[in-house]
Parts: C-alpha cells; sequence; structure tokens
C-alpha cells in the first residue's frame, strides 16, 4: 500500500536535489544558505522520524535561522524564450493534456481509494488525495519523457529535467513553502498551553455585547482579525467560536449554531485574503508569478483582494444577523 | 501570562520581521510564559523553552504532509521548460472573445463550482494559475492591445492570483466533506451541539454568491481600468 511515509521519501529526495542544484548555483549570492535550508528540509523528509522531538525542533532553529538570514534568490533561467516558442508550436495541445494529468491522477485515486477495495489496498485511503497527488505527479513526469521527449540530446539531462525545473521554482516559493507547516505546529504548541480560553475570557470581559448586532460583528471582526494573526481560519474558529461564537449569539440571543459556526468559518476566510501569514495562498502566488513587491508584507496580490474581502465580511456580518435568528 | 505569544505575533507582523521568527518566538514564549512565576529562576525558563522546542519539533515532523504539495512544481517546471505558459498564450490569443475580465470571470465561476463539489485539486496558484491562467490572462491583453507596460502586466497576475483565492474559499464550504465543514462540526460536537454538515454546507451558499457578485463587480471594474490604462493616448474606446 502507498502511504504517507512514500510520499515524504519522494519529497526528500525532490528537496535534495534543490539542495544540490541551490548550493552550485552561481546566480544565487547567498547560495550556500539556500543549499543548506532546502538539505535541512531534505533531512526532515528522509530522517524525520528519527531526529527524536528535540532533534527536530533543533532542525527548525536551523531553516528559521537561515531564512531570517536570507538565503538570496536565484537569477538562473529555464530554456530560453525561442526554445520554448518554438516547443509551444512542437508540442501543441499535448502540454495542456499533460498538466491536467495531474489534477485527474488525483481526483481518481481519491475516488478509487475510498470506494473500491483495491483501491485502498493500493493507496492508503486515510491519505488518499495527498499521494494520489504525490502519484499524479510522477505519472505526468512519466508522461511527458515517453510523449514530449523533452531534450533528445541526452537522456540524463532528460532525466534530470522535473527535479532541476522543480528546484527553479521551489527557489522562488522561498522559505514561504514551509511557513503553512509552522503555523500549524503552531497551534499545537497554543492549544497545549490554553491560548484559547485565555483569549475567549479577554473577549467576554471587555466587550459590551448587549445587542444581537453588537455580538454578531464582534463575532465575525473577532474572526477575520485572529485568523490575519494566525494565518489560518482553522487555528482561529475554535478559539473565536468559544469566546463569542457559542456563549454569546448561540447561547445568549439563541442564533441557530449552524449558521453561526459556517458563516463564522467564511468570515474567518476574509482575514485569510488580508494577510502575509497565510503565506501558500497571498505570499507563493506573488513569488511565483514574480511581482516586483513580492517582500513586502502587504504585497500586490493582498492588496488586490483587500477590495473584494472587506465588503465580503461586511455581507457575512449581515448575513449571519439576517440568516441566524429567524 | 499565556497571551504573550499573541503579542509576540502582533510585534512581529508591526516589526515586519520574517514570519517563520514571528512564529518560532511566539512559540518558544508561548511555552516560556507558561512556566513563569515571580520566583522562577532562568533554569526554570530555560527548561521550558526546551520543552516546548522538543514539542514544537515533533509537531513539525508530524505536519510534514503539509509540504509534500510542492512536489507538483517538478511537473510544473518541467511543463514550462517545454513551452505549457507559451502555448497558454497563444490558445488564448485566438479565441477572439477573450479579454482578461471576462477569461477571469470564467475562472471565477469554474473554480467556485468545482470547489463545490470538492473538486479543490483542480485549481490552485503553482498547478494552474502560474502556467496557465496568468500567461492566458497577458495573453488576451496582449492579443488586443500589443506589447503590456510592466505596471499592467503585475496587475493582470496579481488579479489571477486573488481570482483563484476567493473563488477556492467561497466555493470550497459547499462541499460537504471538506476539512472546515468537518472540523465545525467536530468542534460542534465536542460542545454538545451535533449538526449535519449538509446543514452547515448550505449556510455556505448565501456567502458563496455574495462573493461571486461582489469579485463580480471587481472584474468588471478592472476590464474598464484596463481599457483606459491600455488604449493609445488621445483614443477614447
Amino acid at each position: 500500500m502507498i502511504g504517507l511515509p512514500h510520499a515524504y521519501a519522494i519529497g526528500g529526495v525532490f528537496f535534495a536535489a534543490s539542495a544540490w542544484f541551490s548550493a552550485r548555483d552561481r546566480s544565487n549570492p547567498h547560495r550556500l544558505r539556500a543549499g543548506a535550508f532546502w538539505a535541512l528540509l531534505a533531512l526532515s523528509f528522509l530522517a524525520g522520524d528519527r531526529l527524536g522531538d528535540l532533534g527536530n525542533g533543533v532542525l527548525v532553529v536551523g531553516l528559521v535561522v537561515l531564512a531570517a538570514l536570507g538565503t538570496g534568490r536565484s537569477s538562473q533561467g529555464t530554456s530560453t524564450a525561442e526554445e520554448r516558442q518554438a516547443g509551444a508550436v512542437r508540442h501543441g495541445d499535448r502540454l495542456f493534456i499533460v498538466a491536467l494529468v495531474i489534477p485527474a491522477t488525483a481526483l481518481a485515486g481519491t475516488v478509487l481509494a475510498k470506494q473500491t477495495k483495491w483501491g485502498a489496498k493500493l493507496i492508503d485511503p486515510a491519505q488518499a488525495t495527498l499521494v494520489s497527488l504525490v502519484l499524479g505527479v510522477l505519472v505526468a513526469i512519466v508522461v511527458a519523457q515517453l510523449w514530449l521527449r523533452p531534450d533528445a540530446r541526452s537522456r540524463a539531462a532528460a532525466l534530470g529535467a522535473p527535479l532541476r525545473e522543480g528546484r527553479r521554482l521551489l527557489d522562488a516559493v522561498g522559505w514561504a513553502a514551509i511557513l503553512p507547516q509552522m503555523l500549524a505546529s503552531l497551534g499545537v504548541v497554543f492549544l497545549a498551553s490554553g491560548v484559547g480560553t485565555q483569549v475567549g475570557r479577554l473577549f467576554s470581559e471587555h466587550l459590551a455585547l448587549d445587542s444581537r448586532f453588537a455580538a454578531v460583528a464582534a463575532y465575525c471582526v473577532g474572526m477575520a482579525f485572529f485568523t490575519m494573526l494566525m494565518g489560518n481560519a482553522f487555528a482561529a474558529f475554535p478559539v473565536m467560536t468559544a469566546a463569542v461564537g457559542l456563549p454569546v449569539v448561540v447561547h445568549h440571543f439563541g442564533g441557530s449554531a449552524a449558521v453561526v459556526s459556517a458563516i463564522g468559518m467564511l468570515s474567518g476566510f476574509c482575514g485569510t485574503l488580508m494577510t502575509p501569514m497565510a503565506a501558500n495562498f497571498n505570499v507563493v502566488p506573488a513569488n511565483l508569478l514574480e511581482l516586483p513587491d513580492r517582500d513586502a508584507p502587504f504585497n500586490a496580490v493582498i492588496r488586490t483582494q483587500v477590495p473584494t474581502a472587506l465588503p465580503l465580511l461586511a455581507a457575512n456580518i449581515l448575513l449571519m444577523w439576517w440568516l441566524a435568528f429567524r | 501570562m499565556s497571551l504573550l505569544g499573541i503579542a509576540v505575533l502582533v510585534l512581529g507582523f508591526i516589526l515586519r520581521a520574517n514570519p517563520l521568527l514571528i512564529v518560532l518566538a511566539a512559540a518558544l514564549v508561548t511555552g516560556m510564559a507558561a512556566a513563569w512565576s515571580p520566583g522562577a529562576d532562568a533554569g526554570t525558563l530555560a527548561h521550558a523553552a526546551v520543552t516546548t522546542l522538543a514539542s514544537f519539533g515533533r509537531a513539525f515532523n508530524a505536519n510534514r504532509y503539509v509540504s509534500v504539495v510542492w512536489l507538483v512544481l517538478a511537473a510544473i517546471g518541467m511543463l514550462e521548460h517545454l513551452g505549457l505558459q507559451e502555448r497558454a498564450r497563444t490558445w488564448i490569443a485566438s479565441v477572439r472573445a477573450a479579454t482578461v475580465g471576462r477569461l477571469l470571470a470564467v475562472y471565477f465561476v469554474l473554480r467556485q463550482l468545482t470547489a463545490a463539489l470538492g473538486l479543490t485539486s483542480l485549481g490552485g496558484q503553482a498547478q494552474m494559475v502560474r502556467p496557465l491562467i496568468a500567461p492566458m490572462a497577458e495573453g488576451a491583453a496582449e492579443a488586443r492591445s500589443g506589447p503590456l507596460p510592466d505596471r499592467v502586466r503585475f496587475m493582470i497576475r496579481a488579479h489571477c492570483a486573488a481570482a483563484d483565492n476567493i473563488a477556492l474559499f467561497f466555493g470550497e464550504d459547499i462541499f460537504i466533506a471538506i476539512a472546515s465543514i468537518l472540523l465545525i462540526k467536530g468542534f460542534l460536537e465536542q460542545s454538545g451541539i451535533i449538526v449535519q454538515p449538509l446543514e452547515l454546507s448550505r449556510w455556505a451558499i448565501p456567502t458563496a454568491l455574495a462573493a461571486l457578485a461582489i469579485h463580480g463587480v471587481r472584474l468588471a471594474l478592472l476590464e474598464r481600468r484596463l481599457r483606459r490604462m491600455l488604449s493609445p493616448r488621445g483614443e477614447r474606446m
């Protein structure tokens, strides 16, 4: 059965190759730091289970120190514009088909693992989507090698192409690649220290929520604000709902729990659109699209999203106020 | 005292420190603050920091699955090397009705609908926006008005990323088996309230429609703004 350990091993190989290519990339003034950063991540993926808890903690400190010092940026290009234009003409729509192999395999694998017996034997049903996505990447690479034959000149170079080209994009993503994993870990520490109940006490002691509208507005705005800090509505939801949503909006004013929590979560998503802490949604695209202000805390992606997020937050407050108390 | 960790997040935000540094500092401060008492000596605090670092390390190791998705870059990078972006550009230029606003509106609706059916992996910044949607949007603008000034090019790219995020966020909760719906169900259950996923997901529909309306207006405004920015001087379109 293919499960997470295999996905980690393949990921480890990819990060190790990225470390190798980054360390040798002379276009990056901090190439050794960049190489060390990806090497540490490769170590985590290949041997994380054998490092022990403190060992993993020290590894995280290494990653954070390297990222804070700056891992530089590569200016190494890919194929030339003429080569790519020629490739686009030669391969045509086959390029689209190979690109669609990834989501198609991810979808098919998930369905097979969850719905069929032999699928469940092949793919771990508990991690079906993730494992199927990794399989989709591998299938797409094999199909491209056989069907499109990149770099027909030398077979060795062709086999290295996915690693080399993937490294180029991973380098563009940079340290933001591990921020979601770091935030998930911070959530675990916060939970163990009872931060949620403390925030709840703060809210209930210092805000006069004496009308339905004030309570709804405090809950929705609190969800958005706490999501901006934590970078993730999933982390904000238990805190704010235990603090304001359930005790005040639902129990005191008699709102419907289903409406309040569903729209509360969506208010958190409005916060996700406005924060650099939600790295994979807001920082990663700015890096991948090479926006000139990608290093600014509030980059062009976030500034483009705010004019939709704020009216939508207001709409959420009104919707909850209308729908929860019918 | 355990709220000091939140204060570190806020402070780091204001000081614009590296977010990875902020997160690790917030975790360590939270652990140390929990162990602090008026009589605590340096040894106690150091011990608390080491314990917190170990539990952070354990959580980091357990959450590696979050970062597995970057493997997708290997396949996308190789396809880009072979000319995927250029192909996307030429294809959209052949669609005569295509404009940036219309393309993003169609993508927004498709992304919202597929996310509502649980097909969230059909889009995404690395899989769709960088290799396909952004080159198509730029190609559509170029086909109408020739080479783009950098300012316009980057504005279009940022709008591509935004359309993907907003459509995903306000589509996925309509699907009953998505992580956030299951989280809500689990949380309410712990508090003694039993709800069915369907009851939750149907209350995501009003907000989904509001998102479509608000962002639809924004895309129409974008279209007008682009027309103004790209029209030759003195000529009115």
